[in-house]
């Protein structure tokens, strides 16, 4: 892995009521374990709260991870939320199960990079230290 | 990436990352006894399967979990299936329900029956069954912390059709326990929650006597990323503490144990899988016998359901997952399922096609009919590699019974995280072995191709949600508000007053309350549980 100077933050979030967690948490662990620093939300957040963690927490990066299908209801809310909040500087990735449809869509309205099952956690480091 | 094979890297280990030797010989089973340990099939300990004539006398129950959007969509899909030569439904549903929302509340708002059908009072149940005659077909219910409220729902519509309550065959998962570890899907508090789930059992053992009133799961526990042996152990260890609660409630054991049913993951494995199986008989066989005195044969049979990992599919290559489905079903078979749900190999991009969900119940038609499986009981008996991994799965589990023993037994060992952090373990240890190449997969990490062709995959009808939402105020409008008021209030009395409140939510039901309103009177005396954010 990279040296860095000063780590980068992400924040993990899971939004809605999707308990699907194995994936986010994985995450969390290999970006730690890569010099990142990992914030998790929790399950059951609201796109107002998880926007407002990511300005409260000053992060680089807000991956959210959705596997029950409803990313094109939540992802939009929460990439406007940022917005006005002003945070646009502020990355986002998504995780879950996302058609590859679905996956150009959101990359379009402004979401950085979409990963779905099998994806490694080396790419993802990758991805993000680029 | 032709090296691979040539210039294997791989540790030799299971899925689960266990050591197997390069050759099992008769040393490897020690003391090894036949005649107690494995038995014949369709006697004590159930080794080598709970009947003796295994699918000879009666082929696994092709079940295939259905559900999406209104109730009116689902009855669709069920009848296709049925027409298909399925032999049992089983019913998803959608995430508001499960967590024991209504399709109007302001969390519900985009998930209605997106993961599976939403139902939100008795219409919604009557109208999931039209045309399907409940005492022919059996029916699985997926839901669990309001399984009882569902229950209700589906005996009261039961009754509304003139179909007798004995006559009911099907489960209800109703196992709460696998909630707090893997599957995150609980309102109240571990405790009540448990509570609900003895009321079920109790009410369903007088009164609707068929029915499977749990569905003690590992499935998801696996799918949350542990190993095949804890799946194992906390599974079973979840069915003791039904088990114990039960005991305490004053149930006499041969009443209810016979009707307590289980469900397991199938994944890549097959050895580790089949071990997985039979050490799940035997060890159950001789908690049930020998710990809790049950005197019934029948409360000593583990019967259980499998379905294929869907935590194994791929989003790459996704045609290839019909061969992993495939290998996974055999497991299943190979050891001793009583049903079998086979994945659909889009799963990891969408809910699946009509093709999609064919094609995986077409892979058990062969499995059944042309691959000869079939044909005799526990074929794999007596192998020393399966024997000694079915040894060593018993062992595990019992230690780890021992553990959580040591944790402050089943609820304690909840609250302080003790499952969580364990499964959570596995999982990372488990992606951490493909990121280095340790383990491969198909497509992920080898032999990887450019240019996938894009499936087709099922849309979503945006227009679900609106048009659930608008039937549910039409009943909402219809109904008495007095006899909704007098119910409620039933149910928080019963469930204050520490009673079963099945027959409570019998007449809620009859009365067109709402999954949500039960959930909420129930909610005023047992709380509600915050998970924590521990990773």
């Amino acid at each position: 892995m990279n040296e860095r100077k000063m780590s980068q933050r992400i924040l993990l979030a899971k939004v809605g009521l999707d308990g699907h967690d194995r994936g986010i948490k994985v995450v969390a662990r290999g970006l730690r374990d890569a010099g990142f620093h990992v914030i998790y939300s929790g399950l059951w957040q609201s796109v107002d709260a998880v926007a407002q963690a990511a300005q409260d927490e000053d992060v680089d990066w807000l991956g959210v991870s959705i596997l029950n299908g409803a990313h094109m209801s939540l992802v939009p809310k929460l990439l406007e939320a940022l917005q006005q909040r002003g945070l646009t500087h502020i990355g986002v990735i998504v995780g879950g199960i996302i058609s590859p449809d679905d996956q150009e869509k959101l990359k379009q309205l402004g979401a950085s990079a979409c990963y779905g099952p099998g994806t490694s956690i080396d790419s993802i480091v990758e991805f993000l230290s680029s | 990436m032709s090296s691979v094979t040539t210039n294997r890297r791989t540790p030799w280990t299971t899925v689960s990352g266990v050591p197997v030797q390069p050759l099992y010989t008769v040393e490897d089973l020690g003391n090894f006894f036949p005649d107690q340990e494995l038995g014949l099939p369709g006697h004590f300990p159930f080794t080598r399967g709970i009947h003796e004539s295994m699918y000879r006398g009666r082929l696994w129950t092709m079940r295939q979990f259905a559900g999406f959007g209104r109730p009116v969509d689902t009855n669709e899909r069920f009848h296709f299936l049925l027409r298909q030569g399925q032999t049992g439904l089983s019913t998803a549903f959608d995430l508001p329900t499960l967590m024991g929302l209504d399709s109007d509340d302001p969390r519900s708002v985009g998930e209605v029956g997106r993961l599976g059908v939403a139902v939100d009072t008795i219409d919604d149940m009557l109208a999931l069954f039209d045309g399907i005659d409940l005492g022919q077909v059996s029916v699985s219910m997926t839901i669990n912390a309001p399984a009882i409220v569902i229950m209700a729902f589906y005996v009261a519509a039961a009754r509304q059709r003139g179909v007798a309550w004995n006559e009911l065959r099907g489960t209800i998962q109703n196992d709460i326990l696998k909630e707090f570890h893997a599957q995150n899907e609980f309102v109240f508090p571990p405790e009540p929650s448990v509570r609900l789930v003895v009321d079920l059992i109790e009410f369903c053992t007088q009164q609707v006597t068929q029915w499977n009133t749990v569905s003690i799961s590992g499935y998801h526990i696996r799918e949350a990323g542990s190993t095949a042996a804890q799946e194992l152990a906390f599974t079973l260890a979840d069915g003791r503490h039904y088990v114990e609660q039960c005991l305490a409630r004053g149930m006499d054991i041969d009443t209810f144990a016979p009707r307590l049913s289980f469900f397991f993951n199938s994944h890549n494995d097959l050895f580790e899988e089949v071990a997985k199986y039979r050490a799940a008989r035997s060890l159950w066989a001789e908690l049930m016998r020998d710990e809790y005195k049950a005197k019934a044969e029948a409360s000593w049979k583990l019967r259980f359901h499998a379905q294929t990992a869907g935590c194994s599919l791929q989003a790459v290559q996704p045609e290839v997952n019909l061969m992993r489905v495939a290998y996974q079903a055999l497991a299943a078979v190979l050891g001793g399922c009583q049903s079998l749900h086979t994945n659909s190999m889009d799963e990891t991009l969408a809910l699946p096609s009509e093709h999609a969900a064919t094609l995986s119940l077409r892979t058990q038609q062969v499995l059944a009919h042309e691959t000869g499986v079939t044909n005799t009981s526990d074929p794999l008996g007596g192998s020393y590699f399966v024997e000694h991994f079915t040894q060593q799965m018993k062992q595990e589990a019992r230690r780890c019974f021992h553990d959580i023993a040591g944790q402050g037994g089943m609820i304690a060992a909840i609250e302080n995280g003790y499952f969580r952090r364990k499964i959570a373990d596995s999982a990372y240890v488990y992606q951490r072995s493909i990121d280095v190449g340790e383990k491969l997969i198909v497509g992920v990490n080898a032999f990887q191709q450019s240019g996938d062709k894009i499936m087709p995959v099922m849309p979503f009808d945006e227009s679900t949600e609106s048009a659930q939402v608008e039937s549910l105020r039409q009943v909402k409008r219809d109904r008495s508000w007095d006899d909704v008021s007098r119910s409620l209030d039933e149910i928080r009395r019963a469930a204050a007053a520490g009673q079963n409140v099945f027959s409570a939510l019998l007449e809620a039901a009859d009365r067109r309350v709402t999954v949500q309103e039960c959930m909420d009177a129930l909610a005023d005396s047992l709380g509600r549980f915050r998970p924590s954010a521990g990773w």
